[in-house]
């Protein structure tokens, strides 16, 4: 660990920058469980759909602006058509309903995705939306760190995005009724709390930071179809953050980026490399077994 | 009319208590087993055999030991597939250290291997359940997957990291390998289903079973009745467990014949599984066969099926249809039948009952 400060640095900064984006992931959860009591599995096939929508119509000769105001559009009446179709008539439903009816949604979007805009990885336009590039070269304890600036822009952009949604769900009328739908669904609408209106909003904004998500993550890598795999890591950032904290999200999603890239980089190579792709459910799972509702969550939890 | 309850009696305990008490039931599965022992072997063509038969008894074994733990039991899982992997690979290692014990008797071990497996994971379900398990499955799925890939001994040190399935023989025949006939396998898979669904039938119809229900229902009055839940939930995973390690085993050695195994036992085929047992009936051993036949033969029924109506649909478009179908299909499941394909057979059934006269 010593013998390579630079290195260490590289590492937890590369770690970070993936908690961030798993962060952003976790973040679309934490706001629909929040505001709903819904798990969303589809948030990360949601992601990818925005991400994908944005660069098809890219694509398909629309200027990159309208593209995302477009795709803004093409997720809200997502929003609207899942509250219709889905959630509506599942209604006071056993959770664990809802949570298999978001699978569906997962798989009819790859499908909807794929045949409407091919299952090709595909370039994010990121220069057309004036997002930064190249990197930045930092001399740190006698070695060179390079920190992409796209990074950079990342975490500037989830920090913002988190205090607005904090300050949402804190401060407005439709944050608070947000909360008290999520509490009990028959309570909300017994004072008078519209449920549909409720879970369209949530569910666009969940689609918005989806929109934000699949847009950084989509400049660091291609867009394509196997985001949705890595986006499974978001579960366990919630368990560590707690289901409902959108500060435990970040700080969930930090710690297992970093908890995950530091295991891979000192540990990973005694076991053959590679265990990156479950260190993160086995910090959440031994994580569990002392804390249940998480570093953040709410203290009532259903367990045995 | 066709189906007459009425005038049948009985007179024992042992009688009432019957899987198939009515005469109709019992009618029906003799016809089915006749059907799937003689009709199918001697007029399917062994394109039908070896890809729309095999995999269907497959699914349907493992569909059975998900719904053990998801219908039966309530715990969910998303881990189904790398159980299913750890039989395969058990049953591998079985038969390189003994080549001359019976094939069969190493399929029906190696689910065993996977029951241990099972019940690690299941654990953390004494302290946590719903999605909480959900991710405590996850883990299962995503680590075994790595190991199955970076562990070289499990798979022999080969040097394409593949399982290669060798030749074993059954009575002088090869049931293993390139020379085993799709009929002998399917015989081999068929025989298994069918003993280890009557196994799980009798298990979920006997005390085990019916702890698993009160579990299921309401585990506090579960407890209070003095069912003890540790050892239910543990049971469930080790039972659900063997169940899947035997059809993964069966998977790879009389479906696939080796090949990429890791990428097999991929969490795409742990929803798959999911997906049936949904689609099918949640706590219906019938039901996991419905929607394993359902979601086995919807790709390839709509890859020939509707090029032979007219409709043009290339290779990939039917992919996507049919990703956007299971999806939607799940939905509509779950608002309109949340029992599954199980509870329509159910419904046919009591409208058989009052046919032609319907009150």
């Amino acid at each position: 660990m010593a013998q390579a400060p630079d290195l260490l640095v590289q590492t937890i900064w590369e770690g970070l920058v993936s908690g961030v984006l798993y962060a952003l992931i976790a973040l679309g959860f934490v706001l629909i469980f929040k505001a709903s009591g819904v798990f969303n599995f589809a948030q990360g096939i949601m992601v990818v759909f925005a991400a994908l929508t944005l660069v098809g119509l890219y694509e398909k000769g629309v200027p990159a602006f309208l593209a995302v105001i477009i795709t803004l559009g093409v997720m809200f009446a997502l929003a609207v058509t899942i509250e219709r179709v889905v959630l509506r008539p599942l209604v006071n439903q056993p959770d664990i309903i809802l949570f298999m009816a978001t699978f569906g949604i997962t798989y009819f979007l790859i499908g909807f995705g794929e045949a409407l805009f091919g299952g090709n990885p595909k370039q994010m336009i990121a220069e057309q939306l004036f997002l930064p590039k190249g990197a930045l070269d930092l001399q740190i304890l006698g070695g060179l760190v390079s920190l992409q600036k796209i990074d950079i822009a990342a975490a500037v952009i989830a920090s913002l995005m988190i205090a607005a949604l904090a300050a949402f769900f804190q401060y407005t009328r439709i944050g608070r009724a947000l909360r008290a739908v999520a509490d009990s669904h028959k309570a909300a609408l017994s004072v008078g709390i519209s449920l549909n209106q409720i879970w369209v909003i949530v569910w666009f904004t969940a689609g918005i930071v989806a929109l934000i998500t699949g847009i950084m993550w989509g400049a660091r890598s291609d867009v394509s179809f196997a985001l949705e795999i890595v986006a499974l890591k978001a579960l366990p950032v919630l368990i560590l953050g707690g289901f409902t904290s959108i500060p435990g999200a970040i700080v969930g999603g930090l710690i297992i980026g970093i908890g995950e890239k530091l295991g891979e980089f000192y540990w990973g190579p005694l076991v053959g490399g590679g265990i990156e792709s479950w260190l993160a459910y086995f910090i959440a799972l031994g994580f569990l077994l002392f804390r249940p509702q998480g570093l953040f969550g709410d203290k009532i939890i259903e367990r045995i | 009319m066709l189906y007459r309850e009425a005038g049948q009696y009985k007179s024992t305990y042992s009688a009432d208590m019957a899987v198939f008490p009515l005469r109709e039931d019992r009618i029906g599965i003799a016809v089915i087993l006749a059907t799937a022992l003689v009709a199918i072997p001697f007029f399917g063509s062994d394109f039908f055999i070896a890809s729309v038969m095999i995999p269907f008894l497959v699914f349907s074994l493992a569909a059975i030991g998900l719904n053990i733990l998801t219908g039966y039991t309530g715990l969910i899982s998303l881990g189904t597939a790398a159980f299913m992997g750890v039989g395969a690979y058990a049953c591998y290692k079985l038969t390189t250290f003994f080549p001359n014990v019976n094939i069969i008797v190493l399929i029906l071990l190696s689910g065993l291997f996977s029951a241990g497996i099972g019940v690690l994971f299941g654990l953390p379900s004494l302290r946590i359940k719903g999605f909480y398990l959900a991710v405590a499955t996850l883990a299962a799925q995503f680590f075994l997957q790595w190991a199955f890939v970076r562990v070289p001994w499990l798979f022999n040190y080969n040097a394409s990291g593949a399982i290669e399935v060798p030749q074993r023989t059954l009575f002088g025949l090869p049931v293993t390998g390139a020379a085993a006939t799709p009929e002998t396998r399917y015989f081999v898979c068929l025989g298994l289903v069918v003993v280890l669904t009557w196994f799980a039938s009798n298990l979920v119809h006997g005390k085990l079973g019916r702890s698993w229900m009160a579990v299921r229902d309401m585990d506090i009055a579960a407890e209070l009745m003095g069912i003890k839940l540790l050892n239910a939930k543990l049971m469930a995973f080790a039972v659900s467990s063997y169940f899947a390690g035997v059809a993964g085993a069966m998977m790879i050695f009389f479906w696939y014949g080796g090949g990429e195994a890791a990428d097999v036992f991929s969490i795409r085929l742990s929803f798959n599984i999911l997906f049936m047992v949904i689609i099918g009936g949640l706590g219906s051993l019938i039901g996991s066969f419905f929607g394993a036949a359902f979601l086995s033969i919807l790709p390839t029924a709509l890859k020939f099926g509707l090029p032979a109506l007219g409709i043009p649909l290339a290779g990939a478009a039917a992919e996507h249809v049919t990703f956007m179908l299971v999806g939607a299909l799940i939905i509509i499941f779950l608002i309109v039948e949340p029992h599954g394909l199980a509870r329509l057979w159910q419904i046919g059934k009591q409208k058989l009952r009052t046919w032609p006269f319907p009150y």
